[in-house]
């Protein structure tokens, strides 16, 4: 019922929108950034964090630390909250917070098919896998050939069946064609998930589809950018465009045309919320957008927690703390790389 | 006022008198201070560097030492839980260890404790794959003897019309089970054999079947022994599979979803005797590792043994280290870095300790320099302690749960003590329901020592932290129970006869027409003749009425007085005068007033109808009582206690803020002088000290309307607390209603009944609704209206409740790392 979420949004959802606020209210401040960048060695960055909510987690770790154990024990935090959640929720939450996993999923799957075809250890890559994005018979998929065995032997059991059927071929698996794989199933996940919450209304599909509005035309920017120069002809490019969004259509007529880096931009300017992000950066430079894209999906996640009796805050506190850890992440390399000069180049600040 | 001032001070009243002190400590006698001074508990050092964030302090190297040392505790503790050892929870005696030599030795037992783990974890993965090969071994063996069975069936099937005697075919199965692994590996069928989860054993069948086309043959057997997981610690069920396909490409695919499925894949030899052989070798193997592992293992042991004697010791030493640590992070340098300044908190009462403490840590030290100690002025106000004991701490944390007293503030709980069961006893009075509770409270007293030491469950520990209020509560439920009369509701004659008795023999009209009185009145408490007769409930609603209304101008009262005692504590005597003296002429005016008519009622046996009485006080003060005339000079008297009220009503409310702003434009005429001296205090502060000033802007809207607010709140405050003390009637009418219920509706009912069944039934009700609803249940609401009626009726009256208490740095108030 549109608009009357008030009512009856609580019976089912109000326990865990209470839960989520609370998680979010634990994510680091300005001041635990301003300490964090002052660290001088890993563990600084772990006493300061034994004081926030990641401590229990780290505080049974030997002491040379790693980047990478600080990096999987926060995540292992998120994953705990994720679950904690997830066995909490009902219909259609559960199905909402599952649709947050499927992201993690296809990046998976890559991220092992491209591992096998490099010939690099199944186990190896499971480490390095997302736990969000983990499946049973994921490390399965190191057998299939290509496109149509993935499909037949592994995906067909997982939910992302229903977006391979895009790409069902018999193609050998290449890097080329891993990637397309990447972006039709990302296309279709994001075109669902953004149908999913059309469906729910109200305030979910207002805020869900400002944020996958974004998500995909942040996406079709980076396929395009990515694409520059490479042997992908415009209506392939074209057809990995998701079909929604701010750019849908006219802009991905005019981005898939795009071959330099300067007609992204001439195109992105004609539409004003991203006037802003690329007026921040100068002709010809692509290296600090992904950092601007960051900070503008940040601000809107941080918006979604402004109206109540919605899922998207599910969405956007999941997002946030995988920024945050994304920052950590970096934080934690300047420091041990001894590269402090650097740390705020990719910090993206959550407030 | 003489008199007043003159009494003894109770300990409980005021919080104890708090003074600001500095240290200053020399850096090589600094930690050994520090920890005398834990060991005392009586300072709360001041964080210094608040503005420093937790690794720029100045010890954090040792903290971080600390943390790490506590790890690897928790990691032997973690070791020892999983061996299964108990740990010996009295510590040890022996000398303390110093810190370095205890890091020392707790990295050598961590790194023997890891190499021991790795090496059994070794073996213990050699065991479980062995032990797989095993069940694999016996168990695809099965499948191949009965599918080489069968075949060799079909082959003699086909040979049937052959005479052939058995001696003969079994030499030749055996022949052609020889022969037949070189035929039919040519012909391509093959078989792979290992062991996986029960849990994944569908979802792997479902895998080969897709990637195989189907094109193989499954069979699985459930695995006689559970695996131990080595990681999880855990058993696992197991099942047994032999696979069998055909091609090469087959076989690599399988292999590779064996590998991703986590299955253990064994080679069996199709032949039986080479089967056999292997077997043997392997059970002998087994058997060897076993006593190996158990070598291991009592090693490990052993070892965690001897950790485990230690463990509770050198746990409490570097938590305490950890503290001395994060105090000393607390202090500050002062310029030329050989000494440590620090600033606290103390009881006035604990100087001469802390000097003794400190004296004693620079005398050990051999340190050339002692601790310079000596007392600041503050501007803060002080932090709140009070000295309580096991009897009245519970007390004064219902008190701390609603607020801290302000320093030196009149602290309730001197007075909650008695009062708050008392109130809890009127809501619950019945001795038989006392005496229960009585039982409980004297079970926790007396199990003290034991129960304090062990760990309790929240609710039980909640109980055992109230163990002496419910002690007071149920003796006062057995005194008020005795005034009521009432034992599970009903009446006994404990304290001589009744007072009345039936007209005639027959006492036929006793229901209706009542009974008389023949001697004087029952000397305690209600008499038990009131019992069952007509009048009952109107005569025990006005009796307690009446008294809920009395105890509760009592406790207003005195909780106006207590402002009294406040306002001359702290010298303010525009509080007694506009306030205090206001509030008890308006509250006694009206309310005294009303308790007086009842006492006078109650002495004289009046029929005057008080509610009239006092309705019309308002309503028309001036008219002629009648009939409701309790005394002479009634009417009269009505009249000036009304006109009191009515001023009392602007008295409370103006004089107070035009004073104040008369004071405060006064302070600032002669201001040239008053500010010199006043400022010159702050000159001889520390610069660093975090002490801030206090600017006093003075805003006489916001007094006003402060004040104004405080007036209407006590006057209609005044109305509402003297209804809400009704409660105390409410629930104690509610109490003895219900357990009337279930005496008469559920006990005598059953009763009747001359069926022991039904009997007994009727009792486990009976019991079960007095245990859990009128024992638990009410308690906890007449709990929660004592509550209630101490937190806002009384204490509204004066408490400000705005303080914060005192947390000295202490060890034995450090927190157990036990969970």
């Amino acid at each position: 019922m549109y608009g009357f979420e008030a009512m009856t949004f609580n019976i089912h959802g109000g326990y865990l929108e209470a839960i989520v606020r609370g998680y979010r209210s634990g994510l680091l401040t300005a001041a635990d950034y301003n300490n964090l960048c002052q660290c001088e060695t890993l563990d600084d960055i772990k006493m300061h964090l034994s004081a926030t909510e990641y401590g229990p987690y780290l505080q049974n770790e030997p002491s040379p630390l790693h980047t990478t154990t600080i990096v999987e024990k926060c995540t292992l935090k998120l994953v705990d909250e994720y679950k904690h959640m997830l066995t909490q929720a009902t219909e259609p939450l559960s199905s909402f917070l599952e649709y947050i996993r499927y992201g993690h999923m296809i990046d998976n799957v890559v991220l092992i098919v491209t591992g096998t075809l490099h010939e690099r250890d199944v186990q190896e890559l499971l480490e390095k896998c997302h736990p969000l994005g983990m499946f049973d018979s994921i490390a399965t998929l190191a057998v299939a050939q290509n496109m149509r065995e993935l499909y037949r032997l592994v995906l067909v059991d997982t939910p992302l069946a229903p977006y391979f059927s895009e790409c069902i071929t018999s193609e050998d698996l290449d890097d080329m064609n891993i990637e397309i794989m990447r972006n039709t199933l990302y296309k279709a996940y994001l075109e669902d998930f953004y149908r999913f919450c059309q469906k729910l209304g109200g305030a979910t599909s207002e805020i869900m589809s400002d944020l996958l509005a974004f998500e995909a035309d942040r996406r079709a920017v980076n396929i395009t950018i990515n694409s520059i120069g490479t042997e992908l002809t415009r209506d392939d490019r074209r057809k990995l465009y998701s079909n929604f969004g701010l750019l849908y259509p006219y802009g991905h007529e005019e981005l898939a045309v795009c071959e330099d880096i300067d007609q992204v931009r001439g195109a992105m300017e004609k539409y004003p919320p991203y006037q802003s992000i690329f007026s921040k950066l100068s002709y010809g430079e692509s290296q600090m957008l992904d950092k601007a894209f960051y900070e503008e999906e940040v601000k809107r996640l941080c918006l979604a927690f402004e109206q109540q009796f919605h899922y998207a805050v599910f969405f956007a506190y999941m997002r946030l703390r995988e920024q945050e850890i994304r920052n950590l992440m970096w934080i934690s390399e300047c420091v041990a790389q001894n590269q402090k000069a650097r740390v705020h180049d990719s910090v993206v600040f959550i407030f | 006022m003489e008199y007043i001032d003159n009494l003894p001070s109770m300990d409980l009243m005021r919080s104890e008198k708090m003074t600001l002190v500095q240290l200053i400590i020399p850096v090589e006698s600094a930690h050994r201070a520090v920890s005398y001074l834990g060991q005392l508990g009586l300072l709360q050092f001041r964080d210094l560097n608040d503005d420093k964030s937790p690794f720029q302090r100045t010890f954090v190297n040792q903290v971080k030492r600390c943390a790490e040392m506590s790890r690897k505790l928790r990691f032997f503790k973690d070791q020892i839980h999983k061996a299964g050892l108990i740990l010996s929870p009295n510590p040890a005696s022996q000398p303390d260890i110093e810190l370095e030599e205890l890091e020392m030795q707790l990295a050598d037992h961590e790194h023997e404790l890891i190499e021991m783990n790795a090496n059994s974890d070794k073996l213990q993965q050699t065991y479980n794959e062995l032990l797989e090969f095993k069940m694999v071994l016996q168990k695809a063996g099965d499948f191949l003897v009965s599918s080489g069975g069968h075949a060799a069936a079909q082959e003699t099937e086909l040979d049937e019309n052959i005479p052939i005697n058995d001696d003969y075919a079994d030499s030749a199965s055996l022949l052609e089970q020889e022969m037949r692994p070189g035929p039919s590996n040519q012909s391509g069928v093959r078989f792979i054999s290992g062991i996986i989860c029960k849990s994944k054993v569908l979802r792997f069948e479902r895998m080969l079947f897709r990637t195989t086309r189907g094109n193989m043959l499954f069979n699985q057997a459930q695995a006689d022994d559970q695996i131990m997981d080595p990681v999880s610690n855990e058993t696992v069920e197991k099942t047994v599979f032999v696979v069998f396909f055909s091609g090469e490409q087959a076989r690599t695919k399988i292999l590779k979803i064996c590998e991703a499925f986590g299955a253990n894949c064994y080679p069996v030899p199709e032949d039986t005797t080479k089967r056999r052989q292997i077997t043997r070798e392997v059970l002998s193997r087994l058997s060897e590792l076993e006593t190996t592992l158990e070598a291991g293992l009592r090693h490990r042991d052993k070892a965690l043994t001897s950790i485990g004697f230690h463990l509770t010791k050198w746990m409490t030493v570097v938590s305490r280290e950890k503290a001395v640590y994060d105090s000393l992070n607390m202090l500050n340098f002062d310029v030329t870095k050989k000494c440590l300044v620090g600033e606290g908190w103390c009881p006035i009462f604990a100087k001469t300790k802390i000097q003794e403490a400190l004296q004693r840590a620079t005398f050990d030290s051999n340190s050339q320099i002692g601790v310079i100690f000596h007392v600041m002025d503050s501007i803060e106000s002080p932090p709140t302690y009070f000295r309580t004991n096991h009897f009245t701490n519970p007390y004064q944390e219902i008190v701390d749960a609603y607020g801290v007293a302000k320093y030196q503030e009149a602290n309730p709980a001197v007075y909650t003590i008695i009062t708050f069961p008392f109130l809890f006893a009127v809501m619950f009075g019945d001795w038989g329901h006392g005496i229960c509770l009585l039982l409980g409270a004297l079970y926790l007293v007396s199990r003290e020592k034991k129960l304090g030491s062990q760990k309790l469950g929240s609710f039980m520990e909640m109980l055992f932290g109230g163990r002496y209020v419910l002690l007071l509560m149920s003796l006062f439920s057995i005194y008020c129970g005795l005034i009521y009369n009432e034992f599970f509701s009903v009446p006994f004659h404990i304290f001589g006869n009744s007072a009345y008795k039936c007209r005639d023999a027959t006492c036929s009209d006793s229901r209706s027409i009542g009974l008389i009185k023949y001697r004087d009145a029952y000397p305690f408490g209600v008499d038990p003749s009131w019992r069952g007769s007509r009048s009952e409930l109107p005569f025990l609603n006005s009796l307690k009425m009446k008294m809920s209304i009395l105890f509760g101008l009592a406790q207003m009262n005195l909780g106006i007085i207590l402002s009294y005692f406040n306002a001359r504590y702290f010298s303010n005597s525009i509080d007694i005068k506009y306030q205090f003296v206001p509030q008890m002429i308006f509250l006694n005016s009206l309310f005294g007033y009303l308790s007086i008519l009842i006492i006078t009622k109650w002495c004289t046996g009046s029929q005057a109808d008080l509610y009239h009485v006092m309705i019309y006080m308002f309503l028309s003060p001036l008219e002629d009582l009648g009939e409701n005339q309790l005394f002479w000079g009634q009417g009269v008297l009505q009249v000036i206690l009304l006109l009191l009220a009515l001023i009392a009503v602007p008295w409370m409310l103006f004089p107070k803020p035009f004073i104040l702003k008369r004071l405060h434009t006064e302070r600032f005429q002669g201001r040239t002088y008053g500010i010199l001296g006043s400022s010159d205090m702050y000159n001889d502060e520390e610069p660093d000290s975090a002490r801030q000033q206090h600017h006093e802007d003075f805003n006489f809207s916001e007094v006003f309307v402060h004040q104004m607010i405080h007036a209407i709140e006590f006057v209609l405050g005044a109305v509402s607390n003297t209804a809400s003390y009704l409660r105390l009637w409410a629930l104690s009418l509610a109490h003895s209603e219900l357990s009337t219920v279930f005496y008469e509706k559920v006990l005598l009912l059953a009763w009747g009944y001359d069926n022991i069944i039904i009997r007994l039934v009727g009792l486990a009700v009976f019991a079960f609704a007095t245990a859990f609803i009128l024992l638990m249940m009410e308690t906890l609401s007449a709990f929660l209206h004592a509550l209630r009626l101490h937190w806002v009726e009384f204490q509204n009256k004066f408490y400000h409740g705005d303080g914060y208490k005192f947390k000295p740095f202490s060890f034995a108030t450090l927190p157990d790392d036990d969970d």
